[in-house]
């Protein structure tokens, strides 16, 4: 606690009850993505991958904000972190999405 | 004292204030790694998916008995060892030293119970004729980015733990404080973090495409 002098800051908030709620929400939604893992024959492969990859965002925005505390620290860290991250995830799909549907042009089966 | 205008201007967040972003030099320091790694893993799992598309052949050694059901037992053991760090985290900072070691020392356990699993099921794949760069039905692609990404989450694991073991000492000591076990717990979060993304894209994604 050295490093921050005021009571009442970023630490003092999220408590133990809040993170465990958290935690039950990421295992919930594991079992919802192994589920569909399961029953796979019932949804198209693009459909399942968009529907995992945006759970699988769900999960990473709660553990980044909650156990990563990131939701308590000033905005500046999240403006900082967040908006570059993003921008150069966005640099890589820009090359990764015409190249890989392309590519299932070429398929012969 | 009387706060001028100039001093009010440095102490806003984008004003190159004292501590612009209100945390210590180790969190920060930690962040900017992190969001290093998440590029080199967001690097890893698309260059997987990009050969899985190259390759209709691509091998799907997963089902859901036994494959799956393993990575999930392993997916909630992880998820349990990010919970168990949250509370050492919380204990440390309650200056409650004995218990938050005990947390530490069982997230330490939970990830090397989750390395004990990964590591059998590896050995299960080699058995069948898996290999870096060798793969039974062909596509020995398949063996190298799929051992090239799990291995490389695993090292991070295994650094993990020798990093938890570290704290836990330290901290137990007296040497390290209650910030330092917060940016060890960032670091174990993250680790968590990449494999809610291995875990759909490499093991539930082991269907026909």
């Amino acid at each position: 606690m050295s490093a921050h002098g005021d009571p009442g800051e970023p630490h003092a908030a999220g408590s133990i009850r809040l993170f465990t709620i958290v935690w039950v929400w990421l295992v919930a939604i594991t079992a919802i993505e192994v589920f569909l893992g399961y029953e796979t024959q019932h949804f198209s492969p693009t459909f399942m991958l968009s529907l995992l990859i945006v759970l699988s965002i769900v999960k990473a925005i709660l553990i980044v904000s909650y156990f990563m505390h990131l939701k308590y620290e000033k905005l500046s860290l999240t403006l900082l972190l967040i908006p570059s991250t993003v921008f150069c995830l966005c640099m890589i799909l820009i090359f990764f999405f015409p190249d890989s549907l392309r590519l299932l042009q070429f398929r012969t089966h | 004292m009387h706060e001028t205008k100039d001093d009010a201007a440095i102490s806003t967040p984008w004003g190159g204030g004292h501590s612009p972003f209100a945390i210590n030099s180790k969190k920060f320091g930690m962040w900017l790694f992190l969001v290093s790694d998440t590029l080199t893993f967001a690097a890893l799992l698309l260059a997987y998916s990009y050969l899985r598309l190259a390759n209709p052949d691509w091998p799907r050694p997963f089902e859901f008995n036994p494959g799956i059901i393993n990575a999930t037992i392993m997916t909630v053991i992880l998820l349990g060892s990010s919970l168990t760090m949250v509370m050492a985290v919380a204990a440390a900072h309650a200056n409650e030293r004995a218990k938050a070691v005990r947390y530490i020392l069982l997230t330490a356990g939970g990830g090397i119970l989750f390395d004990i699993l990964h590591i059998r099921e590896w050995f299960h794949l080699f058995s069948e004729g898996y290999g870096f760069g060798a793969s039974p039905q062909g596509v020995p692609l398949f063996g190298s980015a799929f051992f090239g990404i799990t291995g490389m989450h695993m090292a991070h694991v295994t650094i993990g733990i020798i990093y938890m073991f570290i704290i836990a000492a330290g901290y137990g000591r007296g040497k390290f404080d209650a910030d330092d076990v917060e940016v060890s717990g960032l670091y174990w979060h993250f680790v968590d973090l990449v494999w809610m993304f291995v875990f759909p894209m490499i093991y539930l994604m082991s269907i026909k495409l």
